[in-house]
């Protein structure tokens, strides 16, 4: 007993070098309903964890409390602790604006803004001063497309709109985006909810190289998703972390039975 | 019956053929209403159109027709040697119907004594209450029955006619109810026709604002050369001299449009920073109490009418320009000054500027927002550089909207600015505007031939021209440049 309690206080102000984020007892309130209840969750350096649970169950609010995009929800509320490598980013010292930058956001639905491709890889590195000159510039456009493997497809019209790319490129411009500014943790909400099986593997594909750079946080409503591209699972359940581990053993040898139920497919 | 009653009689008729259709479509599949093409309701809409329609139009043709051919019969009895007499025949043409009108009063015993000679026909038409302009001839007298039996024939006439029009297109209607028939179809192809011709009432009134701006305004080129009037540097019509031969006055036009342009640039000068800044505090930072409430006050400046901004410009803004700054600075001595005109125009148009542009910020849609906040840009560069430009046509538009109000407006011109026409660079002048000088023109008792009078057309059709320009550039250079999302 005394064991566990001191292993706990070693996480809770102690520094992992392995644990990029954990929350600690995270609770989140949208007026007075409460959306999440007392989460506990690690986010493992530079491997892609996955959230996973049926619609409703909290996942995606968790993630946004990842970079405190719930701060633009004027009722929404968060109590607890969440820490980027040891420190809480809910902390007044914290700027919100350059916690962004660190833990970048791919949403659900592709959002490129209505600006042309080079613009919109451009914006983040420009609003953080991130290139030298234009020839920067242009390297850390080129090389974020690269990365996000948008490249070959889009050399020779950097300057047309992003909006009128296909779904799939489109989401894939949008990781660009993120990854030009060089954040150090990629939440994906849901990534591929949009996009066709073909587009979607691409995206898989990439995610998984992206691992070796970032350390990114997905939510999914797919399981053969969440199998694919993880190396750690969590399972929410009506705003509660039921479970989570290694993805390969959530998946063979689920402890609860509520997760067992879920990812043989009982409900959800 | 008067064209009131009628339009009510045959509504009647129209309503007893809905509740008819219905009926009749019913019983036509013995009450099993699943056999019918459309719902029973098209049955009897379907039934009220025929009945209703076809009558409206043969009223209003009637309407129309019957004054053209009464006119034509009663101008045929007038003798052409009257006419040349008088050299007026819609002179005449009214004496007869003030007789018409007083024949139609008299009672029969009257009318023989009339008939007879006996009595004469002015005074005894004045005792009727109907006062006449000339003496009585007796070919008026011809006139004015023939003018009374036609009337009366036309209202049986067409009583009559539409109200049977109307109950044999309900009979029709009603015989051709049968379960297959298309009934929705055919009542949505009518109430697509009506959603047409209530678009095209708009684009006619345009067309016909526009032709009958450019015939006047065509004759008063005539008289003055367009060279004269389009680079001419001085406005002076000479009222006074009106008519005399010779004495046409200058009307150039350069003074007007420099007033214009300088007045509505200030207004606007104003009314975009304004009505932006509060449009993006409203959209984007304010918490929706505050919002609530300052939306619709600041909305307010928009429904005050412009004669009150007009003596708020004359008895506060004029002189505190005047006493404060103009006369300080050496560059005026009047409470009429353009700058007034501009300040208190540009307060005006400010809820046209703020309240459009709210409207288009508010709809850029919010994962725009969320991507740009999502990479660590702040609310400021994210309004700066992802809601303004993707909000942009709209603001535009709305810019647009304030403009072409500013160079209309006409009555804070007249109070703030004064009547006197000027090119000046000196914004603490008295100057003029074109649609100022539209109405002072109109506004005389001269006729519509003199060059006095027609250069308000020219004027108003130049007016016309210059905006839609403005209007087809602006919308060229929004389709350019527009960041458009979706």
């Amino acid at each position: 007993m005394n064991d566990i309690l001191e292993a706990a206080a070693v996480t809770e102000t102690g520094y992992d070098p392995s644990i990029k984020m954990s929350g600690r007892d995270v609770c989140v309130f949208y007026g007075d309903k409460q959306a999440l209840f007392d989460v506990n969750l690690d986010i493992t350096t530079n491997q892609v964890t996955a959230l996973i649970g049926p619609s409703g169950c909290g996942k995606s609010t968790f993630l946004r409390c990842l970079n405190r995009m719930n701060d633009t929800i004027s009722i929404c509320r968060v109590t607890g602790n969440i820490s980027l490598d040891g420190e809480d980013i809910y902390d007044p010292s914290i700027d919100v604006v350059e916690l962004r930058a660190r833990v970048g956001m791919v949403f659900q639905k592709p959002n490129p803004f209505p600006k042309s491709i080079f613009e919109n890889v451009a914006y983040g590195p420009r609003i953080h001063g991130l290139a030298r000159d234009k020839t920067d510039l242009e390297e850390i456009v080129a090389n974020s497309l690269e990365r996000a493997g948008l490249f070959a497809e889009v050399k020779d019209r950097l300057d047309e709109p992003g909006t009128g790319l296909s779904g799939g490129q489109q989401q894939r411009l949008c990781i660009a985006r993120a990854i030009a500014v060089n954040p150090e943790v990629i939440l994906m909400d849901e990534p591929c909810s949009a996009l066709d099986p073909i587009a979607t593997a691409k995206v898989e594909e990439l995610i998984d190289e992206l691992r070796e750079k970032f350390t990114i946080v997905i939510v999914t409503h797919s399981m053969q998703q969440a199998a694919r591209v993880s190396q750690r699972t969590a399972f929410f359940h009506l705003g509660i972390l039921v479970e989570e581990g290694p993805t390969d053993h959530i998946f063979t040898n689920p402890v609860d039975r509520r997760t067992q139920d879920y990812i043989t497919g009982r409900f959800g | 019956m008067s064209p009131f009653w009628i339009i009510l009689a045959v509504l009647g008729i129209a309503i007893l053929g809905f509740v008819a259709g219905v009926a009749r479509a019913r019983a036509s599949v013995n009450g099993n209403l699943v056999k019918l093409h459309s719902r029973t309701g098209y049955y009897g809409s379907f039934v009220a159109i025929w009945a209703s329609l076809p009558a409206f139009l043969l009223l209003g043709v009637w309407l129309i027709v019957q004054p053209i051919v009464v006119d034509r019969a009663v101008t045929a009895q007038i003798p052409d040697e009257a006419i040349a007499a008088t050299g007026n025949l819609s002179l005449i043409n009214g004496v007869v119907r003030s007789v018409a009108e007083g024949l139609s009063r008299l009672s029969a015993t009257e009318r023989r004594d009339l008939d007879i000679g006996v009595v004469a026909a002015r005074p005894l038409i004045a005792s009727k209450g109907v006062a006449l302009a000339s003496d009585v001839e007796p070919y008026m007298i011809r006139a004015a029955d023939t003018l009374n039996r036609l009337q009366a024939a036309g209202v049986i006439g067409r009583t009559a006619l539409v109200l049977l029009v109307s109950v044999v297109g309900l009979g029709l209607a009603l015989l051709r109810i049968r379960p297959a028939q298309r009934a929705r179809n055919s009542v949505e192809t009518v109430i697509r026709g009506v959603l047409l011709s209530a678009s095209m009432v708009a684009i006619l009134t345009t067309v016909g604002i526009v032709f009958s701006m450019l015939f006047e305004a065509l004759h008063f080129f005539s008289i003055v050369s367009p060279i004269n009037f389009f680079f001419g540097t001085v406005w002076d019509p000479r009222f006074a001299a009106a008519g005399s031969e010779g004495t046409a006055g200058q009307f150039g036009f350069l003074p007007l449009a420099w007033g214009t342009l300088y007045i509505s640039t200030i207004a606007l000068l104003i009314a975009v920073p304004i009505g932006l800044f509060a449009a993006i505090y409203m959209a984007e930072y304010a918490t929706a109490q505050v919002r609530a409430v300052a939306k619709p006050l600041l909305e307010v400046l928009a429904g005050i009418p412009t004669i009150v901004y007009g003596f708020f410009a004359l008895v506060t803004v004029g002189p505190m320009i005047r006493d404060w700054i103009a006369i300080p600075l050496g560059l005026g001595s009047s409470g009429n000054n353009v700058m007034t005109a501009g300040v208190v125009m540009g307060i005006m148009i400010i809820p046209f500027v703020s309240s459009l542009s709210d409207d288009i910020i508010t709809a850029v849609p919010n994962a725009m927002r969320d991507g740009s906040l999502g990479l660590g840009a702040t609310k400021s560069e994210t309004i700066k550089r992802v809601v303004l430009p993707a909000a942009l046509p709209g603001i535009v538009g709305s810019v647009l909207l304030a403009a072409s109000r500013a160079i209309g407006e006409t009555m804070i011109v007249v109070l703030a600015a004064g009547v006197a026409t000027n090119i000046s660079a000196n914004p603490f002048q008295e100057m003029t505007t074109i649609t100022v000088k539209i109405v002072s023109q109109l506004t005389g008792d001269l006729e519509f031939t003199s060059p006095q009078t027609l250069v308000a057309f020219a004027l108003g059709i130049t007016l016309f021209t210059v905006t839609l320009g403005l209007n087809i550039l602006a919308l060229h250079i929004v389709r350019k440049y527009r960041e458009q999302y979706e």
